[in-house]
């Protein structure tokens, strides 16, 4: 018989009993959904979190203090050796050649505080360089003005967000705010980029280098951000950078990191995280199975005449196999395909809901989706379409 | 054709032994017309099944068309009741989701025979029975004359050497049961060897040959136009 003819049986038998397919075939669906609704979560995580990162810039090099002796974890916590220290900053600039910038950051929490308008945001001490580091623009006014690292100064530029907290409706340019315990002037205002690593950058304030070390009361410094010309060069460069401060710490305690070791790490993690969720909803899928198999067995049952009619007209046993193996079969394929219609509703829906998560169906998630469903109606399949191997011919055609 | 050669078929249920079919021997030649009659449980059935390969013998031996049954494997039983072998059942046995050319193309589907050739069969098939504007309806939709029809018409339509026709007017009135007669005599004048289980001392009157069974034997074997003037003791009424 041709795959014509199975197909042809299975729809026929399958229609007869509308109510019993499409319950079963909404199992399959629900399976496969589950499994396309939560990869789909996973990868839209992945590619959250690794877009965060990328927004980063694709040749910053990152210096942490503190060695970190395996790769994929977050360096920089747990036991810190020796600090980052101005003199590290300013013998970087000295001896590292072929770097575009090189931009030495400190970082606290502050209260920003314009009559009685209070903010706690996020302070970092910067230098004129560190617009160029992190690709931000201004919206009005001036970035903090080229200067000494150590030359500290009044002035301060803030996130467009803390802007229009600060001053509804008014321009912050030239006012005074309070940051703590220190008067600065505003004299910039950041255009809104949105949220990278976490850090909203319109919700912060940045103040000159040292005057931040002295604000925070730090020696040190948070990390060292290094901007090379290429993308090829910043191998060497993160080599060069470690080994300059090695000489001077007299031991490897600084963790050189690149944009991209952080986004592939944590793309692996991330994307074994969506796999679990994937093997997760996967476990639904089996219990359609189940409910498949139920079916089946009805159907073999309720057919019994039937089977041993095609005994009689000389249906060989695997031909009787193959009749209702296509029909489980068939019935979870469908139950797939549904699945992931219902799956790529939901993310659509998702989508609108939350335009900012890019939830997205991984192909191989779709892919092994619709396979594991046909697999699973084979597998359920096969003991009640032996069982209908198994009858007798001359009891199955009295209808017992 | 036919030969049955101390043919037994013994069922053994908890401690005792049930000999449906009780060393019966028995030859059917090719294109013969054959009724076999006889109480409920004297092995008409079971003798049935067992020509039909549907059932193996405990003991003795079957030869069909001078092959041994007894010695072919599961699948060569499945091609010979495929090739040789037609059955039309008391109860009609159609697929009721199928319409009637489906189930005439029923065994041509499971033979593997290619789907244009299958619809010129079960057109002429159909035709045959002289049911060929029933084709797209339903058995639900069908006389239960028409059903038999249907089946015969399945049962013929891979052209066997033997009919095998259990009560096959059983279940139907006495006109309906007349034209399924005809039609399957008629098939039998074309060479076809026809055996048909009946109650009926009427149809069995018909055939050439009539064995009457009791306890599992052929307690009598005469000629179909010899029944009239010599009833049956053992012969019950048609349901």
């Amino acid at each position: 018989m041709t795959p014509g003819d199975l197909a042809g049986f299975a729809l026929t038998a399958l229609a007869r009993h509308r109510l019993r397919t499409s319950l079963s075939l909404l199992g399959v669906a629900i399976g496969v959904a589950a499994v396309v609704l939560l990869t789909s979560l996973g990868e839209g995580a992945r590619r959250y979190v690794t877009g965060q990162f990328a927004g980063l810039g694709s040749n910053l090099l990152i210096l942490i203090p503190g060695r970190n002796e395996t790769t994929g974890a977050f360096p920089g916590v747990g036991g810190v050796a020796n600090d980052l220290t101005l003199e590290d900053a300013r013998a970087l600039q000295s001896r590292l050649a072929g770097v575009q910038v090189l931009a030495p950051i400190s970082m606290g929490n502050e209260t920003v505080a314009h009559r009685e308008r209070r903010r706690q945001v996020v302070v970092i001490g910067a230098t004129h360089e560190f617009l160029e580091a992190r690709q931000l623009r201004m919206g009005r006014g001036q970035f903090l003005p080229r200067a000494e690292l150590d030359r500290g100064g009044q002035q301060t530029v803030i996130g467009a967000t803390l802007a229009r907290e600060l001053f509804p409706g008014e321009s912050p340019l030239g006012r005074v705010v309070r940051i703590g315990d220190w008067r600065m002037r505003v004299i910039g205002v950041l255009e809104p980029l949105g949220t990278q690593l976490g850090m909203d950058i319109g919700d912060m304030a940045i103040v000159p280098l040292a005057t931040g070390m002295r604000m925070f009361n730090r020696s040190s410094l948070f990390r060292i951000l290094i901007k090379t010309h290429s993308h090829e060069e910043m191998d060497a460069a993160c080599h060069r950078a470690v080994a300059i401060l090695t000489e001077r710490h007299d031991e490897e305690d600084v963790t050189c990191i690149t944009q991209e070791s952080v986004v592939s790490s944590l793309s692996t993690i991330l994307t074994i995280l969506t796999l679990a969720l994937g093997g997760i909803a996967a476990i639904s899928l089996s219990v359609a199975g189940i409910g498949i198999m139920n079916v089946m067995l009805v159907s073999v049952s309720e057919r019994t005449r039937e089977v041993g009619l095609q005994r009689a007209v000389g249906a060989h046993s695997r031909q009787i196999l193959a009749v209702f193996l296509a029909e489980a079969v068939l019935l979870s394929t469908f139950g797939g395909l549904a699945g992931l219609l219902l799956g790529w509703v939901g993310i659509r829906v998702l989508v609108v809901v939350y335009p900012v998560f890019p939830a997205a169906t991984p192909a191989w998630a779709a892919a092994a989706a619709i396979a594991t469903s046909i697999a699973v109606g084979a597998l359920f399949g096969v003991l009640p379409a032996r069982r209908a191997t198994r009858l007798d011919p001359v009891a199955a055609l009295a209808g017992h | 054709m036919i030969e049955l050669d101390h043919v037994s078929r013994i069922y053994v249920m908890g401690e005792q032994e049930l000999r449906a079919l009780d060393d019966v021997s028995e030859e059917i030649r090719s294109g013969e017309y054959v009724a076999v009659m006889g109480p409920s449980g004297s092995g008409k059935s079971t003798m049935l099944n067992i020509l039909g390969c549907l059932d193996r013998p405990s003991a003795g031996r079957y030869r069909l068309d001078g092959e041994d049954v007894g010695e072919l494997s599961e699948d060569e039983i499945s091609s010979v009741r495929r090739h040789k072998i037609g059955f039309v059942f008391q109860t009609f046995h159609l697929v009721p989701r199928l319409s009637a050319e489906e189930n005439v193309a029923f065994p041509m589907v499971f033979a593997g025979i290619p789907r244009a050739e299958r619809r010129r069969r079960v057109a002429a098939a159909l035709e045959d029975v002289g049911l060929g504007n029933r084709a797209r309806h339903r058995p639900s939709e069908l006389s239960g004359g028409e059903r038999q029809r249907v089946a015969i018409a399945r049962a013929t339509v891979m052209h066997p050497q033997v009919l095998l026709a259990d009560e096959p007017t059983g279940n139907l009135d006495s006109r309906s049961g007349r034209q399924v007669m005809d039609l399957i005599e008629r098939m039998n004048a074309d060479g076809l060897t026809l055996l048909v289980v009946t109650h009926d001392p009427a149809v069995a009157a018909r055939a050439e040959r009539v064995l009457v069974m009791e306890d599992g034997r052929i307690a009598a074997r005469i000629r179909g136009d010899e029944l009239a003037a010599r009833p049956i003791p053992a012969a019950e009424p048609a349901p």
